[in-house]
């Protein structure tokens, strides 16, 4: 069967980064339909089509619109989130440099939708040439009249994982640390401005181009029950080939690993898999043929996240893997709550201690505790991001963790990948001394 | 300056959202995030420095201390570290003669970690002066601090 292709469409071996090569392939011919329709109309579309939110949480896009704040006398505001720095994915970054005008087209037929004149794309600060690439794109959609009399302004971070985070975001492009707000309000009653804002990812806002290109009805029959439309997934890790690959959702993890991305190198065997970005709970090698969608991934207990496949072979010591996974969101918190703020570090002050043979069978018992401690209990989802994982590493490889406990040292003392966890404290450059 | 930043905070409803373009434009001007740097940033945005810099040191690309003319950034988050992200890190830090966080005595070259920079699935993602290289494999190391020093 065919792999039909929605986000990257056109792209094989094409440039599309030019509006003249968009427009062979039928671009911006969608954004003209779309605005000869009513916007209650083209919002319909997106509704019936089904799509879920491709940043990580998959809620409805459409449904998201509909909850926007209708005749407050203030503006709509768009906000695309382009801050992609969930660890394993990279996804948004390939649609921005590959398909930049299927984004812009989105974005101008999604503020068509909702009534906005005004559209802020957030784009991580080290992703330096994709916003080198939708600068010059945005040039082109401005020069050819296509902005009508809205406002497009690309806005970039400087380096925060919290900024991903939707109110931590908006708090960061009104000019404040990017230290996420309490909901509610939600942002589609009080988001930028205290206006109404719809946030939406990236690779869900470039869907909507052929959402209006095939009818929502038909978009709505790719993929499976509840999980409508392809993923653009990224895959990584301990596998042949690594990349972006766009696929109908429903595809399973054994297609995506073994058929698309030639398998673990050199025959190793397959230990683990993460499937939705470093957040989301670990699946074992006996889960390889579970379905890559929404309703799936939950039945095994873990989440589609970012659709982010990360692949970890026999040699890796999943205490080391926690270790690093943790100090990333001890590194990331904002510190505005304590369960978070205080959780992460002593995540990380165990998990060292079990690592270096130097823990107490007591302490991974206390390890689970502090998980629970922070599980629901902070104001963002970072502390559940920080904590879920961690505590399914425990749960599903608890032999490991209990040999490094009784034989008072790492079982993987030999392996290749040993310390492969580089250390985090040597990201702030010190100060140089004349 | 002072003009340049005004310009970019007429794109925004509110003055302050040009805060991280100010922050970035005053850093590129000045090497890192000087005094001097905090107070232009505040001027042209009707903010206090002590605002600004507190805003600043928020984020990780900002730099609050003085650092080398080029910057090698080595991600070491997991889909990196799991192809050999800490090998190229040792190659990067035996090449260069510094350890990560350490800035060359000749102050041309800054080494650090960072976290993961959206390029796992051809790791190790390595960005030299805020270009990304992937992948990035120990034997490669050599000629991209070669290239840095002839550089100028
Ligand atoms: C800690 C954290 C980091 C996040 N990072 C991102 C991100 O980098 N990109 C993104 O699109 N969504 C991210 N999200 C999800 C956003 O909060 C939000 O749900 C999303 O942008 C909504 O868009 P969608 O409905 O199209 O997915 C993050 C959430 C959390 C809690
Ligand atoms: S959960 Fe963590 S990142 Fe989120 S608001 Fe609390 S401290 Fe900040
Ligand atoms: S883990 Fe290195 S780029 Fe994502």
């Amino acid at each position: 069967m065919p792999i039909r292709k929605i986000v990257l469409d056109g792209t094989n071996g094409r440039d599309l980064t030019q509006i003249a090569a968009y427009r062979e392939v039928g671009g911006y011919k969608q954004l003209e339909r779309a605005r000869s329709m009513e916007p209650s109309a083209v919002l319909e579309e997106i509704i019936t089509a089904n799509v879920r939110g491709r940043g990580g949480a998959g809620f409805p896009m459409g449904r998201k619109a509909s909850f926007l704040a209708k005749d407050t006398g203030k503006p709509v505001y768009l906000v695309v989130n382009a801050d992609e720095s969930e660890p394993g994915t990279f996804k948004d970054r390939e649609i921005m440099f590959k398909v930049p005008h299927r984004l812009l087209e989105g974005c101008l037929i999604t503020a068509h939708a909702i009534g906005s004149q005004n559209v802020f794309i957030y784009i991580r600060g080290e992703y330096l040439r994709e916003f080198e690439i939708i600068r010059a794109a945005l040039d082109q959609v401005r020069e050819a009249g296509l902005l009508g009399g809205l406002t497009m302004v690309l806005h970039r971070g400087a380096g925060a994982y919290i900024c991903g985070e939707e109110t931590g975001l908006l708090e960061s492009l009104e000019g404040k640390r990017g230290q996420p707000r309490s909901k509610p309000p939600f942002p589609a009653v009080q988001g930028l401005y205290a206006s109404p804002t719809l946030i939406n990812n990236v690779e869900t806002i470039a869907t909507v181009p052929k959402i209006i290109e095939l009818g929502g009805a038909e978009y709505a029959k790719i993929g499976v029950a509840n999980s409508a439309g392809t993923r653009v997934f990224s895959l990584s890790g301990n596998v042949v080939k690594g990349g972006n690959y766009e696929l109908p959702l429903g595809t399973t993890l054994r297609e995506l690993i073994y058929d698309i991305g030639g398998g673990i190198p050199e025959g190793r065997a397959l230990k683990a898999i993460i499937p939705g970005g470093s957040s989301v709970p670990v699946l074992t090698a006996a889960d390889v043929d579970a379905r890559l969608d929404f309703d799936s991934m939950a039945a095994a207990k873990t989440m589609l996240g970012s659709g982010a496949v990360i692949v970890i072979d026999e040699r890796c010591c999943m205490v080391q893997l926690g270790l690093r996974v943790a100090q990333f969101y001890m590194h990331e918190s904002c510190g505005k709550c304590t369960p978070c703020r205080e959780g992460t570090r002593w995540m990380v002050q165990i998990l060292e201690k079990i690592e270096d043979g130097r823990a107490e069978q007591s302490e991974l018992d206390l390890l689970l505790s502090v998980c629970d401690r922070i599980l629901g209990k902070c104001l963002c989802p970072l502390g559940d991001a920080a904590a879920m994982p961690v505590a399914s590493y425990v749960d599903k490889f608890r032999d490991e963790f209990q040999r490094h406990v009784e034989e008072r040292s790492c079982p993987f003392g030999e392996s290749p990948l040993e310390h492969v966890f580089a250390p985090v404290d040597q990201h702030v450059p010190q100060e140089v001394h004349a | 300056m002072i003009d340049e930043i005004r310009e970019i905070a007429a794109q925004y409803p509110d003055p302050k959202s040009a805060i991280l373009p100010a922050l970035r434009l005053a850093q590129e001007r000045h090497g890192y995030l000087s005094p001097e740097a905090f107070e232009e940033v505040a001027d042209g945005l009707d903010l206090t420095p002590a605002y600004c810099k507190a805003v600043a040191s928020f984020y990780d690309m900002f730099h609050l201390h003085s650092v080398g003319r080029h910057l090698v950034e080595v991600c070491t988050n997991i889909s990196c570290a799991l192809v050999g992200a800490q090998q190229v890190l040792e190659a990067f830090e035996s090449e260069l003669g510094v350890r990560p966080g350490e800035t060359t005595e000749d102050g041309e070259v800054t080494l650090r970690t960072i976290e993961c920079a959206g390029g796992c699935g051809w790791g190790t993602v390595v960005a030299i002066d805020h270009r990304y290289r992937e992948p990035v494999r120990p034997e490669d190391v050599p000629a991209i601090v070669q290239e840095l020093r002839d550089a100028d």
